[in-house]
């Protein structure tokens, strides 16, 4: 088990990378002025299911983060409060600062825990949504110290830089001025020490105007600032911002020894320099306060004071990169590739299987002692077709055990952290299942979990209360169900509460109606934002999961299924169609027709004694098996064939049994047991009753896969029908 | 710059539509009638092959067939229009189809070849005389001593009448 993790690790980081990156395009694009429903919703669901596999992980640092995010998102995508452009800057520094951790935990890199203090405060803070009241300033001289600091998804903003040069040559001066000019809108002005200061607005990086200066002077000898563009503090900003800097040099005044503090000033900024994250905060509050960003190149009222020296930024941008280059070359052990090519892929494997079997038995009829070099190379080819198609078949299947063992670790921490008991339990972890859909089963069944944990099973005084034990029961099972492989999550717990859904939906205006079907009322919970929790918490109950839930296996072609009693539990079913699953099956015969039947519902075959057949009037015949009836389903007549035998003691019956009950199916012959990958009819064709899929057997030739739990429904129907008529 | 190419383009098709001169046309016989689809449909013609019959499925569609991993159905279409006699011997001549986003076997009983038609040359179809419903032709396309039924195929092959593609349960 601890063995196991770390693959599942590796899949976690690959996922949350993936979404960051997710996240950060939908950011970049948004638009601040009229954002999307959808791409606010699409921002809120990555943060959720970040969320939610660091919570299986217990990566509590991640889950810290993306819950103060997830919040603030809430409040946007519900209408309370409006989309800024700070809260953009806001939620992508804070992806900055989730991608640090989860390099932290994948790389071992160093997390700056400064950096992710502030960035949780500064979404704190936005998320507090109280629009900061407009104290006077201490003084206008103060600013914050802002080590300006390379950010990537800021690259093509306009930011304005103060460059204080020592006393140099007019003629470098000049040099570097026509320099930095490339970099923006530079000004010059001259102080009364002689020392010059540029004021450089444009979108140029620190760390390129170092680079700049240093040709001609020692960059320790450079001061540059980033200066903050609207200038007006609140006081309780101005106290945060001195707490988050805890003081060190934050005042300075504007004063020619400035250049005697600058030491000093660098040693301080090396332990205050995770403060700089929190600036935006103040940066926003002040955007927030005028109601617009200001001009990115305005001029500030009053240039800011404080000093980064460049040894600090030396040593901050290197860190901040190095974890970049690792995750490249973590990246390169492991290709993601489209589904279709593997398919494509699959289905040509396939092709050549069957074109060497072909020529197999073309050359068997070849006289070994002429032909020895060939037979030989033939039988090397035989070989290597089937390593080949091992391999290509292999790409795809993968155990539910995989998905199945991240919970117990999930639940056990959130059973403890809700203070509820729990008994974990899994059922056919065996089954297989197509990799494609096993990566995207892995959101919506986490999500169901969790809501399980957390709505679902009571805590235990209440359980005592209600006459149940103490600890509940919590279920995950997955099987194959006629043309389908169903996933269920189960829990003893309350089961819905159908006023409460009703009541919810209609003060969200819903269309419902007191009278509804069960069945429709539990499918209002997949309704976006739809949460009947009354108190949010990082767990669940904002309402985003069961949306999540819906639209994954709506998109994979599933159905979500909830049976739900109240005080007995709900069970959450997904369905999933069978597309490419492989299927154990048991080919049999009716004249000279093969078909599969699914061995999982296989109980056993044996033909029957004559005595053993009983013709019930009207009702078909019977075969007694081990002294129990069951009901005899000739399948010659279910598909319309000319059969070898009619009489069931010649032939074979296969006693068949789904949902508990059990049949006898008469056909003509075994022909054997094999895997078989199941193809769909209905993606050329349409469902056909009676049977799940086709298969393409070793010589060609199409199989259909007969299935079975409709053939027993059926044969019941047409019992009761031939009753009705007799 | 962009206003040049833009006038450039639709002169291209215009002049293209005229000179070519319309469609060409995938020629095959039913019975003692010959038909004509169009070619872009057609993804490929094959001999008849053993197929997997469809327990309960109307008489003309024989079954599925595996085409390179793929499941495909084949419809008889002389079986479906009562037209020629259904034999299947090594002349019998499948034409893979693939109309509506489905790959569909069409069983016919010999493709002639293919031919180019003009849009003069493109008669609407009378009201009478084909096996087919007017719904799903295109016209009669005449061409020297011969007159082809030009089937829309995409629209035949997704009608209800032909079964082969589910209706969605409203």
């Amino acid at each position: 088990m601890t063995i196991d993790m770390s693959q599942f690790f590796q899949v976690f980081f690959d996922e949350t990378e993936e979404l960051l990156a997710e996240m950060e395009k939908l950011l970049l694009a948004i638009d601040v002025a009229a954002p999307g429903e959808d791409d606010l919703n699409a921002i809120f669901r990555a943060a959720h299911s970040i969320k939610g596999g660091a919570g299986t992980f217990g990566l509590t640092d991640l889950t810290e983060v993306t819950h103060v995010l997830e919040s603030l998102l809430d409040k946007i995508r519900k209408g309370e409060m409006t989309l800024l452009a700070e809260h953009v800057d806001a939620f992508l520094v804070a992806k900055d600062v989730l991608k640090m951790q989860l390099d932290g935990h994948r790389l071992h890199t160093p997390v700056d825990q400064e950096a992710v203090a502030d960035a949780r405060m500064m979404l704190e803070a936005l998320s507090q949504g109280g629009v900061p009241k407009a104290a006077p300033t201490a003084s206008l001289d103060i600013a914050p110290r802002r080590p300006a600091t390379p950010e990537p998804e800021q690259g093509g903003a306009q930011r304005q830089f103060r460059i204080e040069l020592p006393a140099i040559a007019d003629r470098d001066v000049d040099a570097i001025m026509d320099e930095l000019g490339l970099l923006g809108t530079i000004s010059k002005e001259t102080l009364a020490d002689k020392r010059t200061v540029f004021t450089l607005a444009g979108n140029g990086s620190a760390d390129e105007i170092i680079a700049i200066c240093s040709f001609i002077l020692d960059p320790n000898d450079l001061k540059i600032t980033e200066e903050p563009v609207a200038r007006q503090m609140t006081a309780a900003e101005a106290k945060a911002a001195q707490e988050a800097a805890q003081g060190y040099g934050f005042f300075e005044p504007l004063s020619p020894t400035e250049q005697q503090a600058a030491s000093k000033a660098a040693q301080e900024a090396v332990q205050g320099y995770g403060f700089f994250d929190n600036f935006e905060t103040q940066e926003m509050k002040e955007a927030r306060e005028a109601g617009k960003m200001p001009p990115p190149a305005s001029p500030p009222a009053l240039p800011a004071r404080e000093t980064a020296p460049a040894p600090v930024q030396e040593k901050k941008a290197p860190a901040r990169r190095e974890p970049d280059k690792t995750v490249h070359n973590s990246e390169t052990t492991s290709i993601r590739v489209g589904i279709e090519k593997v398919d494509q892929l699959i289905n040509l494997v396939g092709e050549l299987v069957i074109t060497q079997a072909m020529i197999e038995q073309r050359t068997n009829s070849l006289d070994p002692m002429v032909h020895e070099r060939l037979l030989a190379s033939v039988s090397q080819l035989t070989r290597n077709t089937r390593d080949l198609q091992e391999a290509v078949m292999s790409i795809r299947m993968i155990p539910m055990d995989y998905v199945f063992s991240r919970f117990p670790r999930m639940v056990r921490d959130l059973a403890s952290k809700l203070g509820k008991r729990i008994e974990f339990v899994t059922h056919g972890a065996a089954t297989e299942l197509d990799k494609g859909l096993i990566e995207r089963i892995v959101d919506p069944l986490t999500h169901l979990v969790r809501n399980s944990i957390d709505h679902g099973i009571e805590m235990p005084e209440i359980r005592r209360a209600a006459g149940k034990s103490e600890t509940g029961k919590l279920s995950l099972s997955a099987g194959h169900q006629g043309g389908n492989i169903v996933i269920e999550v189960t829990d003893d717990g309350g089961g819905l509460n159908r006023e409460k859904i009703l009541a919810k939906a209609k003060s969200q205006g819903l269309p419902v109606s007191d009278t509804m079907p069960d069945a429709d009322v539990w499918q209002l919970i997949f309704a976006p934002g739809f949460s009947t929790a009354e108190v949010v918490t990082d767990v669940s109950g904002r309402g985003v999961g069961m949306d999540v839930v819906k639209r994954n296996i709506t998109a994979m072609g599933g159905v979500v299924d909830i049976r739900s009693a109240k005080g007995f539990g709900t069970t959450i079913s997904i369905s999933l169609p069978l597309t490419l699953a492989i299927l154990d099956g048991m080919s049999i015969k009716v004249g000279e027709e093969v078909y599969i039947l699914p061995l999982g519902y296989v109980v056993e075959s044996l033909q029957p004694d004559p005595v053993d057949v009983k013709e019930i009037t009207g009702q078909g015949r019977v075969v007694k098996v081990r002294g129990e009836y069951l009901p005899l389903i000739p399948l010659y007549q279910m598909f319309g064939i000319e059969p070898r035998f009619t009489d069931p003691s010649k032939g074979i019956v296969v006693i068949l049994e789904s949902d508990g009950r059990k049949a006898a199916l008469f056909v003509d012959d075994l022909v054997g047991q094999q895997q078989v990958v199941v193809k769909n009819l209905e993606s050329n064709y349409r469902k056909v009753a009676g049977i799940s899929g086709a298969t393409i057997l070793g010589d060609g030739g199409v199989s259909l896969i007969v299935d079975v739990a409709a053939l027993l429904r059926s044969s019941r129907q047409l019992t009761a029908d031939e009753s009705i008529f007799s | 710059m962009t206003q040049t190419v833009q006038s450039i383009v639709p002169a291209n098709g215009e002049k293209s539509d005229r000179d070519i001169a319309g469609q060409e046309y995938l020629a095959f016989t039913l019975g003692k009638e010959e038909y004509g689809i169009d070619i872009l449909k057609v993804q490929e013609i094959r001999g008849y092959e053993t197929v997997t019959r469809i327990a309960n499925a109307p008489d003309f569609i024989k079954g599925v067939v595996n085409l390179r991993g793929i499941i495909v159905p084949i419809v008889d279409m002389r079986i479906k229009f009562h037209l020629g006699e259904p034999t299947y011997d090594q002349f019998t001549v499948v034409i893979i189809l693939n109309v509506a986003g489905r790959v569909v076997g069409m069983v016919v009983d010999s493709v002639s070849d293919v031919i180019t038609l003009s849009h003069e040359q493109i008669k609407p179809a009378p009201e009478m005389g084909t096996a087919l419903n007017t719904d799903y032709l295109i016209g009669l396309g005449t061409i020297d001593q011969r007159m082809l039924i030009l089937v829309d195929i995409d629209k035949l092959m997704s009608s209800a009448e032909m079964g082969l593609i589910e209706k969605i349960a409203a």
